[in-house]
């Protein structure tokens, strides 16, 4: 049936037909029948990678197939998303080894995203955890690929926005814990100088972001909070959280029922922001012990929080430098500050070393902020895109929905070498998504 | 731990009502044509929910296997929820006999045959719970679905008079009407979202009703509204209608 999708950003959005499925040979049929079709999970990513003219809904294909408890190892068919996967794992003292700032996404599109969390620069990306993976490709054969295994399928699927095939179970390492608590360190940095030594200073904690006020000039261009954190010891919790330290403690959950009007969210957050800067109480460092679902998902606590950009909705934009490119990533900021077109509020990330084939992170600094559509926006992020791309940058295709194909060739070093593994598992391009189109990666 | 056994357990409304009452720490017994198919599901429950789950090959149209099956289980379930069904198409089973046969089998004399056994053990031991799901098409037919309807009109029957019957012996039966649910089956029809309940929806409303002991449970409240209306409209007029 033909419905409108659009992911989380609400744009683009286009009339696709969904096809689920619940078993493998439902697929296959599908998958050798059909041209024009790309995997889905639960459209949380912001741009177009999997939007198509056929769509194929992994969510109802959601089994979780083996769970070892001893050594942390799960198995699961993909479209199981991970907030289902630590209501399961965390009683019994284990957590996702790498986890994006939302735990409503499936597994499918962790893998084809490879995305990464706040510990990018100690565990790496998610596909760094992977024990091995089956992808079903276009000739309906199913493919068991690892790092030892079939290596060019699987490092094409890693970050491969689904073009390789369809990713259907995923086996992969949990990490241990022994509460569901973080010790969280909050510090204040003036500047954006500030907040990169920071960063250096605490690079130890397991888990580091910063919010960068991207609306501040002069001394305190780059004003930020930067917050680390390590998983609580039973020691550190307090008595109450001590009676059940794997346990969280039960909470409601906020909805934005319908789209606001896209001045509602940055008053918002400018509001948080400087109630947490410059609050009364608000020291230079703070310490405390939170539940992990605050400290990793802090937007997740707010349902459809997308909404509050209104209804023409918006685009995350999401680019990395290395670390000798500091200076793209002041350059950037200040055109992102002077234009005030942005969300109020960026993410800064540092991080570690990442070496696979098109998988977004590389050693480096990573902003990301949003800005919803208006007219004479893409011309302007183009502007951002070569100065991303002279400063030797590149941007995240989890969230692009516009980036011109030059910049995306341009930017991926190993662009050429992705694109002849994709034509090898995904003849005649039948897996293709409005992204793939637009990038000349399915042509 | 009490034990549920579910008929027809691939569905999507099924994997619902499994994950519902395993949830509540039920054992879950998967009965289905493709048992290959229910393994997935049998680990997807015993990791989530830590209980013991089973499968075990059914064909609700191969009528003579159903006493073997059930004496075959290895526990007598608590409770029986009877899913299975075959929506069709009543254009070609208007046509075709074959599909109109399989739409009669799957939705109406297969049940009864299944629950017939059920029922006999229930009532001899006194306790037990039975569960169909029938549908809102079988309260009055119409030209659009009167195949599936007339079949799911002769299953709540069915229900009906068993609920009758065993009420005496301490067994319950009840009945549920979903309405439209957001499955596989209906993946192609546009559905009115006001109307449509999703299938985690329909487990969780089974499972409460089925505490409270309820007769006739109608998911989403406005069905027992709209049939009541569609019932009462006479048949001289009904007749000229197209729905």
């Amino acid at each position: 049936m033909q419905k409108r999708l659009a992911n989380w950003g609400n744009y683009p959005a286009v009339a696709s037909d969904e096809h689920a499925f619940t078993r493998e040979d439902e697929l296959r049929n599908y998958v050798v029948t059909n041209t024009h079709m790309i995997a889905r999970g639960n459209g949380r990513c912001y741009g177009d990678a999997s939007l198509g003219k056929h769509s194929i809904s992994m969510l109802k294909y959601d089994k979780m197939l083996s769970f070892d408890t001893a050594a942390g190892v799960m198995d699961v068919q993909a479209g199981v998303t991970l907030d289902q996967i630590l209501d399961i794992i965390v009683p019994q003292g284990w957590f996702l080894p790498v986890t994006p700032g939302t735990k409503y996404i499936t597994v499918g599109g962790a893998v084809a995203s490879d995305v990464h969390g706040k510990n990018h620069h100690v565990d790496g990306a998610f596909s760094g955890h992977i024990i091995d993976m089956d992808v079903l490709t276009a000739s309906g054969e199913t493919v068991c690929c690892s790092a030892t295994r079939h290596e060019d399928l699987f490092w094409a699927t890693c970050g491969g926005m689904g073009l390789t095939g369809v990713i259907t179970r995923v086996k992969f390492g949990l990490k241990k814990i022994s509460t569901a608590y973080i010790r969280q360190t909050q510090l204040k940095a003036k500047n954006l100088e500030e907040v990169i030594r920071l960063f250096d200073e605490y690079k130890h904690y397991t888990y580091s972001m910063a919010w960068i006020d991207c609306l501040q000039k002069g001394d305190s261009f780059g004003r930020s909070i930067l917050i680390v954190g390590e998983h609580a010891t039973p020691e550190e919790l307090n008595a109450k959280q001590k009676a059940a330290p794997l346990t969280l403690p039960a909470k409601r959950k906020l909805t934005v029922p319908f789209n606001l009007p896209s001045f509602v969210l940055n008053t918002f957050t400018v509001k948080a922001f400087n109630w947490l800067y410059y609050g009364k109480n608000y020291k230079k460092v703070m310490h405390k012990v939170i539940p992990y679902e605050p400290f990793f998902y802090p937007l997740d606590a707010i349902l459809h929080w997308n909404r509050g950009y209104g209804k023409a909705g918006f685009v995350q934009y999401q680019f990395v430098v290395s670390l000798e490119q500091k200076d793209g990533l002041i350059a950037i900021l200040r055109k992102i500050s002077e234009k005030g077109w942005g969300s109020f509020l960026a993410v800064l990330k540092v991080f570690g070393k990442q070496d696979s084939l098109i998988s977004f992170p590389m050693e480096g600094y990573t902003l990301a902020l949003d800005f919803p559509i208006r007219k004479g926006l893409f011309e302007f992020l183009d502007e951002l895109d070569e100065i991303v791309l002279q400063y030797g940058g590149r941007l995240y295709l989890s969230k692009d929905a516009r980036m011109k194909q030059e910049i995306f060739w341009n930017s991926y070093p190993n662009a050429g070498r992705f694109a002849e593994i994709v034509k090898q598992y995904n003849h005649d391009a039948r897996f293709e998504s409005l992204q793939s189109e637009r990038l000349l990666l399915t042509k | 731990m009490p034990t549920l056994l579910i008929l027809g357990a691939g569905s999507d409304m099924a994997v619902a009502i499994a994950r519902k009452f395993a949830s509540e720490k039920y054992d879950i017994q998967l009965a289905g044509r493709n048992t290959a198919a229910l393994v997935p599901q049998q680990q997807d429950l015993q990791v989530r929910y830590n209980v013991n789950a089973t499968t075990h090959l059914f064909d609700a149209t191969d009528f003579g296997s159903h006493s073997g099956f059930y004496a075959g289980l290895p526990a007598v379930p608590d409770m029986t929820i009877c899913v299975f069904g075959y929506l069709g198409s009543q254009e070609k089973a208007q046509e075709n006999w074959e599909e109109a046969a399989t739409i009669i089998n799957s939705n109406y004399t297969g049940a009864v045959s299944i629950l017939n056994v059920v029922a006999e053990s229930y009532a001899a031991r006194k306790q037990g719970t039975i569960i169909g799901i029938s549908s809102v098409a079988g309260e009055r037919g119409r030209q659009s679905n009167y195949m599936y309807g007339s079949a799911k009109a002769g299953f709540t029957a069915y229900l009906s008079g068993l609920r009758n019957r065993l009420f005496r012996s301490g067994v319950h039966v009840m009945s549920v009407q979903p309405g439209f649910v957001n499955t596989r089956m209906t993946s192609h029809l546009p559905l009115p979202p006001l109307l449509t309940a999703q299938p985690e929806t329909v487990a969780t409303a089974i499972f409460k009703a089925v505490k409270r002991k309820k007769n006739v449970l109608y998911v989403k409240w406005h069905w027992r509204y709209i049939m009541l209306i569609i019932k009462l409209i006479p048949e001289g007029i009904f007749k000229k209608l197209s729905l």
